[in-house]
């Protein structure tokens, strides 16, 4: 067993003082080394919230977050920055490049912060641009590439200091499909050759189709949670 | 490290520092202007007729008249000279005088003057517009235009004076007219006559005695200082004037325009504030998403508010040097090509005798310090974006 994310009975709720908003209510979550899951629900069901959560970018109001056993709600905000930084990749929906960098500063500067040589750094921003099929876009603005072009080189900058997992806040939603298709391929390859773990949010449902599990969430409760795909995770299925 | 890069190229930092740029222009001219408006109306005055600093007999401001006037003494000449801050003193002996030609009598102000040092302090002889210029104990006397015009005489021409002398004396006599002197203003232009002091003072039968000293001073700003303790030096019997005491409309006029001008200056640096924070904000708002993003991968919020600062700083001061640099030669072309002024004003100015052209000041305090100022206002309003990133969650940042 190798349980990276296990989020238990966690809740968020907004607006206390006046009328509640549940947008992440009492849930428990499994996440595997090396799962490909889907976080699906419509607009408001809570998915962003729930992300970022698991990500600690944001802490619960109930339960606890674990990740690789280490119960990331105690974390203070200093602690999380470094934690984020060293155990996982964000690919969000938008603005995830800084546009006076190239694409491989773009992923470069990450590594940098984690205090990486410059040699490494090379070799691994070749690897992963490589890997998103980009080596002739290593030198180009933010600017000048695609939407999906821009999502690829935002998932090898997730990638890039290897992280623990790769949280995707609805990479696709504002790709055409044709690019959704492509960056979908994309994670799924890096899933499948390096045992990437990926969550992402989505309500693409052809995007929803490709991933090896897929969570529904409506109101901020998980009301169904299928394994598609038979990955080291068993099938279940709830009904709440 | 490659962190400078990244803020290269960036279109945000060029705004930014156009900003700054045309801040510290604009400040730097507004202050030239201020300062060489009132250096050049102050020197204006100086040349004017009175000089810095009068020094009379005590009473003599009241009721000017010849039984007023004081023997002149090295001692009392000594004492002036000794204060640091003067840089040279000048006699007059001044009085009213019938002025006649063949047919035409006319009321004349005769002034004694040692030419030289008159020169110096009031440059008379730059306001020669016919003849030539006074020399010590000539028999001739420098005619004012207007008063030349009204008695129909011109240079070379003889003019009569009659009038009374000291302690009641008849003072009569011919002189030569050596020149022709045009004065901005009427009263002055209308009625003075100048001759050098020992012939004035033999016309009014008052040998050794004069009406008046005359004093330029070093430092200009030091007016009250000097006038105090030259009061004192002298003691009682003589009464110290400034300018502004002699003339005081045309203090009144510098006072209201110089305080018009630091109103303008006021509201210059309210405008250079908006400028700036409206361009620091606009910048905010674009890159709110790009710091929240920064913030959720894991970079620190120290580094990152680092990272503003030095850009913060980076670009005020290049914005300050490079606006420095254009307000030179701006400044220098507005010095040799001054602005004139039109209207009310000019009429005032004139009056005195005074072109109402506005110089500006090229004093380099004035580039070093408005350079200051804007690099004040600028690194304090830089602090607002450091502030904000202090503030900034990646949550609420990156929501859309
Ligand atoms: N900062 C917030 N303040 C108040 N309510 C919020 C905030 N963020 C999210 N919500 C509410 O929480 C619910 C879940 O939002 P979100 O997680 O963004 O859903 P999703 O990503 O699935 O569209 C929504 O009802 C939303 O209005
Ligand atoms: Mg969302």
């Amino acid at each position: 067993m190798n349980t990276v994310i296990d989020a238990h009975n966690i809740s968020k709720v907004y607006n206390k003082e006046t009328i509640p908003v549940y947008a992440v209510n009492n849930v428990h979550l499994h996440i595997e080394k090396g799962e490909f899951t889907a976080l699906v629900g419509p607009s408001g069901s809570g998915k962003t919230t729930l992300l970022n959560l698991i990500g600690g970018l944001d802490k619960p109001d109930e339960g606890q977050v674990r990740i690789n056993g280490l119960d990331i709600t105690g974390l203070s905000a200093n602690q999380l920055i470094d934690f984020r930084l060293k155990n996982i990749g964000f690919v969000f929906q938008s603005f995830n490049l800084i546009p006076v960098l190239t694409a491989k500063e773009n992923v470069e500067f990450i590594m940098q912060l984690q205090g990486v040589e410059r040699s490494k750094r090379e070799a691994r921003v070749k690897q992963l641009f490589g890997q998103i099929e980009m080596t002739d876009k290593l030198d180009s603005r933010p600017a000048q590439l695609s939407g999906g072009q821009q999502q690829r080189v935002a998932v090898a900058r997730a990638l890039a200091t290897k992280p623990q997992f790769v949280l995707a806040d609805e990479p696709t939603a504002n790709l055409d499909s044709q690019s959704a298709a492509n960056l979908l391929d994309i994670m799924a390859k890096l899933n499948k050759e390096e045992q990437i773990t990926f969550l992402f949010s989505t309500h693409d449902q052809r995007v929803i189709d490709r991933a090896h599990r897929v969570i529904t969430l409506v109101d901020g409760k998980i009301t169904s949670d299928t394994a598609t795909v038979s990955t080291t995770h068993d099938n279940v299925s709830e009904k709440k | 490290m490659a962190w400078k890069n990244m803020w290269r190229n960036n279109m945000r930092t060029l705004i930014t520092m156009a900003a700054i740029f045309f801040a510290v222009i604009l400040s730097v001219i507004a202050s030239s202007l201020k300062d060489g408006i009132f250096n050049n109306l102050v020197k204006n005055v100086v040349s004017f007729y009175t000089g810095y600093v009068q020094v009379h007999k005590q009473g003599y401001w009241n009721e000017q008249i010849l039984d007023n006037s004081f023997e002149s003494s090295a001692g009392a000449t000594r004492k002036i000279l000794s204060d640091k801050n003067v840089l040279t003193v000048t006699s007059r002996i001044e009085s009213f005088a019938l002025a006649s030609s063949a047919a035409i009598t006319k009321g004349a102000l005769v002034a004694g003057i040692e030419p030289e040092k008159e020169n110096q302090i009031t440059l008379l002889k730059n306001k020669i517009v016919q003849g030539s210029y006074l020399k010590d104990n000539e028999q001739a006397v420098l005619l004012s235009q207007g008063l030349a015009e009204r008695l129909k005489l011109k240079t070379n021409d003889t003019v009569l004076l009659i009038g009374q002398g000291y302690h009641g004396a008849t003072a009569a006599g011919k002189y030569l007219i050596k020149g022709i002197v045009k004065f901005g203003s009427p009263e002055l232009n209308g009625k003075s006559l100048f001759m050098p002091l020992a012939v004035a003072q033999d016309f009014y039968s008052a040998n050794g005695m004069v009406t008046s000293y005359i004093l330029s001073l070093k430092d200009t700003r030091d007016l009250q200082t000097t006038r105090s303790t030259m009061a004192e030096a002298l003691g009682p019997a003589y009464e110290v004037m400034t300018w502004e005491e002699l003339m005081p409309d045309i203090k009144q006029h510098i006072a209201s325009d110089s305080n018009n001008m630091k109103y303008i200056q006021g509201i210059l640096y309210l405008l250079i504030c908006f400028g700036i924070f409206g361009t620091l904000l606009m910048m905010m708002v674009e890159r709110k998403f790009e710091m929240g993003m920064l913030l959720a991968v894991g970079m620190k919020k120290t580094k990152l508010v680092f990272l503003l600062m030095v850009e913060s700083v980076f670009t005020v001061i290049t914005g300050c040097l490079l606006g420095i640099a254009a307000s030179i030669p701006i400044v220098y072309y507005l010095n040799r090509h001054p602005l004139k002024m039109g209207g009310e004003t000019a009429r005032i100015y004139e009056k005195f005798g005074f072109e109402a052209i506005f110089p500006t000041s090229t004093s380099a305090a004035i580039f070093i310090h408005q350079g200051m100022v804007v690099l004040l206002i600028g690194l304090l309003l830089s602090l607002y974006p450091v502030y904000k990133v202090i503030r900034l969650d990646p949550v609420t940042a990156m929501k859309r």
